[in-house]
Parts: structure tokens; C-alpha cells; sequence
């Protein structure tokens, strides 16, 4: 597969960017939050990512989707960085599809046909720790009746106070750090307690609570203890869909600084006209066209199904992070004084990418990650 | 996939099985392993001459160019899984060449029939190494300021001047040199030779660099006679052919430290440092600091393929080498200071037959050229800003 968009995909491209531009530009982030907005997305904007069946881009065509891979979803994503709208698409149409992919047949029927119409959104609960450490699980799930009783805790989890539908990595047995006895579940919203908490970018990430909940038997995707392979392989896709979201959000900072550089005089002369900022957009042009390719590398691998993924998204996330992050410093400090104001974006392209970074594990989570999976 | 690729995968690799000498799979330890071809070619071994002459003959030393040129007439696709089979059973390239990677590109574009068919099936099979007359004493970064003169005496131009820095000039066999054909005209009065490096006329001056080694040259011209027929493209054109060129050098140089394998700083580290009980580097910041560098490199690995498969597409902006170049021969520069830093003071032995006499330490301060040499990293920056970027007054 050449390492560029078919022109099939082209052409979403060009579909997706008008259409989260118009809708849900930096402003609509905005005005969520000076509304205090509580739900941390427009349920609108929501129903009409359905009617453009967003909802249903990576379910197979036979639970009624469109039956498409990564790199579209990728491409959606990336519009979504852009704009830094706030959006359940990750959670839901990319990661919960993704889990319920692995899920029986009633447990697939009950959850899917509400996602795809709009009407229900997910929240992915894994995190419990501080940092990003997948791996860690505590959170317990002791059988009782024909059932689990659910009891823990779960941290960081968007959308996990508004989802009707939680995907959870919950400990049927051994340790917290143990490589066995891990089950994914897919449970109700209204399951957990949840207490959403406001972030620095403005969007909400709930702590949520399960205090003895029972749930059904058959609300476990996959096998009972059986459940590192569908976590791994669910973090793979959300690493690369979160790194995809990371690359439009770089790319729409490195734009809005680029216009600047043309725009603002000082000295009687575009700023971008001084070759120490020439050189420095240049360079972080060049960083993120690496970091481009290595999210293309991720989501064609996941499209072929290859086992590369695992590793190819790990290198996608922790690239995009060192690109992104440089893409936004570089964006506020070319900016100037106006580059600290609330009432400029630029800033908001700054909080959005510290939080995204730290979602499914940050560069240094990465690095980490690949140097144990390269055996040093 | 196609299953036509999938068939032409797995014959592709059972033939590269069969036929690279086991010695070929071993990874390049020092400057002798890498073979360059040419009239005075030496090999170091009975089987870096057998590789050559084998693949050379399959045309596979170039497996994109047409066979009538002395390639191996594949498709871009086919030519990518001979490379990828190439790297993944760890064969080294059989041929090193600035025939293959700078000159033979630009003869396809801008060659007569005549010229491609004289030099390209030449530097297919590694008969004839090729050196670069491009830089002058006062013409560096400012490449278009060069003063060689050629003047045109009616059957052929008459050239006197001197060149610099030109890599190989004493061990090459044909030039491709940039002359000044219109002293008015700064970038329309360039004009794009080739000449056989045995004219009388020609000499060279070894220059020792600091790797000790001494692989470029001074290069003099006193009244050189060059046929008319060896001028490529249109007379005072030469500087779009040489710019051509230079998208193709910097590609090159931009897989500098990657091509034929990759040294694994890992590899090092662990040899000299050790491991913890449960696998982890013994020095947890160097750890840190390669893993970076690893999840770096596989990065622009990805960028690599990518910006090859929209080259062959015709997808490619122009000013993509630059990019290219800048990064890989950044990133380059780092791997070998890190693996400095993995070999310690094992690595700092100059002579010694246990170090290979020096080859770590060589290898160290050879890449930094990399980013010198096709244009320095400042002017590939200044090319991304005015070209790609379309930043004012760049
Ligand atoms: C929190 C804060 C508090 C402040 N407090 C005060 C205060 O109390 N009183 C006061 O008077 N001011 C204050 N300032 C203003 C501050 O001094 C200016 O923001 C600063 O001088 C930069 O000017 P500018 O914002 O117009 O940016 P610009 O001058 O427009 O610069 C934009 C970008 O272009 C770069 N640039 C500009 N010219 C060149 C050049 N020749 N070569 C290379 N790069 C160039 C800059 O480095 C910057 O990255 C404050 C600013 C901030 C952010
Ligand atoms: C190992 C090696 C092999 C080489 N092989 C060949 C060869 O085979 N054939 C050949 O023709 N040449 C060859 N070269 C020459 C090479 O192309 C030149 O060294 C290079 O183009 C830089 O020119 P210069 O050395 O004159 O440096 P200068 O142009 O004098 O540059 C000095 C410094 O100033 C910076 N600078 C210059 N102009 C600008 C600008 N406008 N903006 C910002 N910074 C600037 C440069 O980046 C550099 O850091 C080789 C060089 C090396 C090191």
C-alpha cells in the first residue's frame, strides 16, 4: 500500500474539513466553555456526525456501517484536531466500535445501532493512576450470581460523566500488575458514579466510581481473564486515533502561526521575513511531516490487520507529541504578547495538546514502551 | 496487495536467497565493506565482486531504471519489495554510486538518447565511478557564484578552473562538473559537463578530513578539451539540471546511516553497559535518551517510504529533499553521538585492531558532514521557507 491517500480518501478529506470548519471552529470550543457547558459536547454536532455516518465509519457494513478503516477514521480525526472541537468520536465511533468488534452478537446489537444513529455515545475507562499505565488494573470484578460485581476506580476517562455506554478494563483475577486476569467490559453509563472534573483545555474527564455494581455475565467482551490482547489491541486504535487528533491539532497551530509570520510587521517588515523564525518554522514543518508519516504508517498498518501496528502506533504517538508540542510553543511565542491572551487561539491549541499528549500515554510513555519492546 | 506482488515478493526473495553470498548479509563494519565499482575498483572480497557482477547483470543495482539503460525495468512497486527484501534478509547494497543516485536520474530527465545509452548501463553494472564538480573555493552554499570557466572553441569547450571538496576525484573515472559558460549571467550562464577525469589536463589533491581518511579532493582544470557532445541539456541551462541533481543527492544523504542497516545503538549500549534482571539498559538516562532517538528514527523511516512512494507517484513537492535532508542528516548526526556515548572509551580507539582501526570513531566524525555536503542544513531550511512555506522575502 503506497504510503499516501487513495483518492477515495482524498476525497473524505475534503468532505470532513469544510464541514468541521463550519460547524465546530475553535469558536465552538470556546463558546462551550464560557458556557460552562456540563456535557463537554454539542449533542447537535453529534447527531449530524451520524447523518454523515461518522458515527459508523469503522463498523463492518453488516451491523450498518460504512465499513471503513483507520485512515479514514484518521482523517476525521485529524479535522476534529484542527478545529480542536470538542467531540465523543474518538471514544465512541473509533474506540467503542473498535471493542464491541470483539463482543458477542447480542452484546454488539445492543450497543451498536444506538451509536451509529447518534443517539448513544462511549467512554473508554482505563486509566487509574496518575501517568498512563494501561497495564495497572485493579479495578475488580468478582463473579457473583450470573454475573460481576464491579468495584474501583477509574481516572481520566472523557465523556465517562455524559457516555451511556462505558468500555471497562476491569481484574476477574490475580494482581493489579499481573499479564493475566484482565476481562473488558462493556457496561451501562449510569453504572459508575462519576465526577467529571474540568481540565486545562477546558474539556471534562471524569473519575468514576463503581462501588459494587453488578452487572451481567454477558457484558464481558472477549474472555473472562482473557482480556490483555482486546485491551492491547484497543489501545493500539486509540493511540493512533488520539495521534491522529494530535496531528490536525499540530498542523492547525503551525497554520494559524505560519498566517502570523505573514501578517504581523515590527521593524517595518513581516516578522516571517527574519530567517531565525524562518528557520525555525521550517524546521517544524519538517518535524511535522515525520510525524504525519508515522501516523499514516500506524493506521495503514491497523487497516492490514498487521501485528506492526502495536509498535508502528506507539512510534505515531510519541512522535506526534514531540511535533505537537513543539508546533504549539513555537505557535505562542512567534505570537508575541498576543499569543497570551484568552481572547487569541492560539492559547487553546496549547491546553488541548498538554491533555491529548497525556491520553493512552505520552512521549516519554512511549519511548519507554518502545525500547521494551525492542528488548533493551 | 495484488496477488501479481505477492508472487513477485516471495520469487524475489527466494532469488535474493539463493543468490547473495552469505558474507554480503553481514552487516557493513567499515568503508571497505562498501563497494563503489569503477575502472580501478578494489574489492575486498571474492564475494563483494560476485554480488555486484550478479545483481549488475539482473539489473538490480537499479531496479527502477528501464532494461535498455542496464536496469532492471521493474515497476515502482516491484522496486520497493526488491528493497524492502534487500533489507529485511539484511543484503548489502551491492553497488555505492553517485552514477545510481545522482547522475544516471538526471541523464533519464535531461540525457540524449545517446548519452543515456553510453553511461547509464555503465553505472548499472558499476563500471565507470562518477565524481561531483559542483563546489568551488568561493562558491559554496552560493553554488551559482562558481567561476570554472568552458569556452566554446568551436568542436569542444575549453575547461579551466578548480573544483572543491569533490568527493573521490582521485579514485574516479568521469566527472559531472558545473561550468561557467555565460560570465554575465549568474544562474543563466551555467552549463552541465561530463568528462573523463583521464584528460590531460585534469589532476586532483587529496584533502585529509578528520576521520583521518582522505575521500575528497582539489580538483584542477588546466585547458581540459570536453567534445561538445558531452554537454547535457541546453548550453546556459546546466543550473536546472544541477539543481535536479542536487533533489536527488539530498535524498541520498538524507538515508545516510540507515541504508544497508542501521547500526543498533541498543546493541552497543547493551554489549558494553549491560542489562538490569528484567532487561532494561543499565544506564537509565542513555536508555532514555536512544529510546527518543529510536522512536525518532523509525519515525522518519515511515517519512522515508512515504516521500519515496509519492515521488515515484509524482506526488512530491518539489522542495521534498530538502526536508528529507535536513532531518535525516540531523537525525544521522545524533545516532552516531549517541553511539559514541554507548561505546564509551572503547569507542575512542583511533588504530587498534580490536576497534577495527578506529571504524567507530571514523564513522562519528564522518556524518558530521551530512550535514554539509549537498548543501548544508541552513540552506535546506532557507529552501523549505521560501519554497514550501512561502515565507516572505526567504
Ligand atoms: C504577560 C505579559 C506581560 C507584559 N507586561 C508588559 C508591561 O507591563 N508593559 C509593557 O509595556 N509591555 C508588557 N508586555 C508586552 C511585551 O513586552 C511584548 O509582548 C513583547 O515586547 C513582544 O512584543 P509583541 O507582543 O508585539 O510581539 P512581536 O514584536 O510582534 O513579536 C512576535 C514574534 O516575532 C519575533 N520577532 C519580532 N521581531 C523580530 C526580529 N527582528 N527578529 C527575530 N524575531 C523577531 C518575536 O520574538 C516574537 O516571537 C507584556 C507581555 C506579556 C505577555
Ligand atoms: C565530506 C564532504 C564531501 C563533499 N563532496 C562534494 C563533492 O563531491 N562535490 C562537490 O561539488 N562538493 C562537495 N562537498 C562540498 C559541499 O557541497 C559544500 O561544503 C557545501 O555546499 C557548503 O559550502 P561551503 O563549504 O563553502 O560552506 P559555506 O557556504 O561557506 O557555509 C559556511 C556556513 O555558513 C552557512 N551559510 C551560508 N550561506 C547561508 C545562508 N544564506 N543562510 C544561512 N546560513 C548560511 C552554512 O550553512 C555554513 O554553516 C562536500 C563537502 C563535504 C563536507
Amino acid at each position: 500500500m503506497p504510503m499516501f491517500l487513495t483518492d477515495e480518501q482524498v476525497m473524505l478529506a475534503d468532505t470532513a474539513r469544510p464541514f468541521l470548519a463550519d460547524t465546530a471552529p475553535v469558536a465552538h470550543r470556546r463558546a462551550l466553555r464560557d458556557a460552562d457547558d456540563e456535557r463537554g459536547y454539542a449533542p447537535d454536532l453529534w447527531r449530524r456526525f451520524a447523518e454523515m455516518g461518522f458515527t459508523g465509519i469503522v463498523a463492518d457494513e453488516a451491523d450498518g456501517g460504512l465499513g471503513l478503516g483507520h485512515v479514514e477514521a484518521g482523517i476525521v480525526l485529524e479535522e476534529i484536531g484542527r478545529n480542536l472541537t470538542p467531540s465523543p468520536f474518538l471514544s465512541t465511533a473509533v474506540g467503542a466500535v473498535t471493542a464491541l468488534k470483539g463482543a458477542s452478537e447480542p452484546l454488539r446489537r445492543r450497543h451498536l445501532p444506538a451509536i451509529l444513529a447518534g443517539e448513544s455515545i462511549a467512554a473508554i475507562a482505563i486509566d487509574e493512576a496518575a501517568r498512563h499505565r494501561p497495564h495497572h488494573v485493579g479495578l475488580r470484578a468478582e463473579r457473583s450470581g450470573n454475573g460481576f460485581r464491579l468495584s474501583g476506580t477509574k481516572r481520566f476517562v472523557p465523556f465517562g460523566h455524559v457516555a451511556d455506554l462505558l468500555i471497562v478494563a476491569a481484574r476477574t483475577s490475580g494482581a493489579p500488575d499481573d499479564v493475566d486476569g484482565i476481562t473488558l467490559f462493556a457496561v451501562p453509563g449510569d453504572a459508575a458514579t462519576a465526577s467529571p472534573r474540568r481540565l486545562a483545555d477546558a474539556s471534562l474527564a471524569a473519575r468514576l466510581d463503581f462501588a459494587d455494581v453488578q452487572v451481567d455475565g454477558d457484558a464481558v467482551i472477549g474472555e473472562v481473564d482473557g482480556g490483555r490482547g482486546p485491551l492491547d489491541a484497543l489501545l493500539t486504535v486509540l493511540r493512533t486515533g488520539a495521534a491522529s487528533e494530535m496531528l490536525g491539532l499540530a498542523n492547525g497551530a503551525a497554520d494559524m502561526t505560519m498566517a502570523y509570520l505573514r501578517d504581523r510587521k515590527q521593524f517595518g517588515q513581516a516578522i516571517g521575513s527574519f530567517q531565525v523564525l524562518q528557520h525555525r518554522a521550517a524546521h517544524l514543518y519538517c518535524e511535522l511531516e515525520v510525524a504525519r508519516a508515522a501516523v499514516l504508517k500506524a493506521q495503514q498498518l491497523l487497516d492490514q490487520g498487521a501485528e506492526a501496528a502495536d509498535r508502528a502506533a506507539t512510534v505515531a504517538k510519541g512522535m506526534v507529541g514531540f511535533a505537537s508540542l513543539l508546533a504549539v510553543q513555537e505557535g505562542v511565542q512567534m505570537h508575541g504578547g498576543i499569543g497570551m491572551t484568552d481572547e487569541y487561539d492560539i492559547g487553546f491549541y496549547m491546553k488541548r495538546q498538554r491533555v491529548l499528549a497525556e491520553l493512552y500515554g505520552d512521549s516519554d510513555f512511549h519511548a519507554d514502551r518502545l525500547a521494551r519492546l525492542s528488548g533493551y | 496487495m495484488s496477488d501479481d506482488l505477492t508472487a513477485f515478493r516471495a520469487e524475489t526473495r527466494a532469488w535474493l536467497e539463493a543468490h547473495c553470498p552469505a558474507e554480503m548479509r553481514e552487516p557493513v563494519r567499515s568503508d571497505k565493506d562498501v563497494c563503489w565499482g569503477g575502472r580501478k575498483a578494489r574489492f575486498s572480497s571474492v564475494a563483494q565482486k560476485q554480488w555486484l557482477d550478479i545483481m549488475g547483470a539482473r539489473g538490480w543495482t537499479v531496479p527502477d531504471w528501464p532494461a535498455r539503460y542496464g536496469g532492471g525495468g521493474l515497476s515502482p512497486d516491484q522496486a520497493k519489495i526488491v528493497r524492502q527484501e534487500m533489507a529485511d534478509l539484511g543484503c548489502r547494497t551491492p553497488l555505492h554510486s553517485f552514477g545510481i543516485s545522482m547522475l544516471g536520474p538526471a541523464l533519464l530527465r535531461y540525457g540524449t538518447e545517446e548519452q543515456k545509452l553510453e553511461h547509464l548501463p555503465r553505472i548499472a553494472r558499476g563500471e565507470i565511478r562518477w565524481c561531483q564538480g559542483y563546489s568551488e573555493p568561493n562558491a559554496g552554499s552560493d553554488l551559482a557564484s562558481l567561476a570554472t570557466r568552458a569556452e566554446d572553441k568551436g568542436d569542444h569547450f575549453l575547461v579551466n578552473g578548480q573544483k572543491v571538496w569533490t568527493s573521490y576525484a582521485d579514485q574516479a573515472d568521469w566527472i559531472f562538473c558545473l561550468v561557467r559558460t555565460d560570465p554575465t549571467n549568474k544562474h543563466r550562464g551555467i552549463s552541465f559537463l561530463l568528462f573523463d577525469m583521464d584528460s590531460p589536463g585534469v589532476s586532483t589533491r587529496p584533502i585529509l578530513l578528520i576521520s583521518g581518511y582522505s575521500p575528497f579532493c582539489e580538483t584542477f582544470f588546466d585547458n581540459v578539451k570536453v567534445p561538445k557532445d558531452q554537454l547535457v541539456g541546453e548550453i546556459n541551462r546546466g543550473w536546472d539540471v544541477a539543481k535536479y541533481l542536487l533533489g536527488h543527492e539530498r535524498e541520498m544523504i538524507s538515508g545516510m546511516g540507515t541504508q544497508g542497516g542501521a547500526i543498533s545503538l541498543s546493541k552497543i549500549a547493551l554489549a558494553n553497559l549491560g542489562a538490569e534482571a528484567d532487561g532494561r539498559l543499565a544506564d537509565p538516562i542513555l536508555r532514555a535518551r536512544i529510546a527518543q532517538f529510536d522512536l525518532r528514527a523509525e519515525a522518519f523511516r515511515a517519512m522515508s517510504e512515504r516521500f519515496l512512494d509519492e515521488l515515484k507517484a509524482g506526488k512530491a513537492h518539489p522542495a521534498q529533499p530538502s526536508m528529507m535532508k535536513y532531518t535525516g542528516t540531523e537525525l544521522n548526526k545524533q545516532r552516531y553521538e549517541l553511539a559514541m556515548a554507548a561505546g564509551g572509551s572503547a569507542a575512542l580507539e583511533w588504530d587498534s585492531d580490536e576497534s577495527r582501526q578506529g571504524a567507530a570513531a571514523r564513522a562519528w566524525l564522518r556524518t558530521k558532514a551530512n550535514s554539509i555536503e549537498g548543501g548544508t542544513s541552513e540552506i535546506q531550511l532557507n529552501i523549505i521557507a521560501k519554497r514550501i512555506l512561502a515565507l516572505p522575502g526567504a
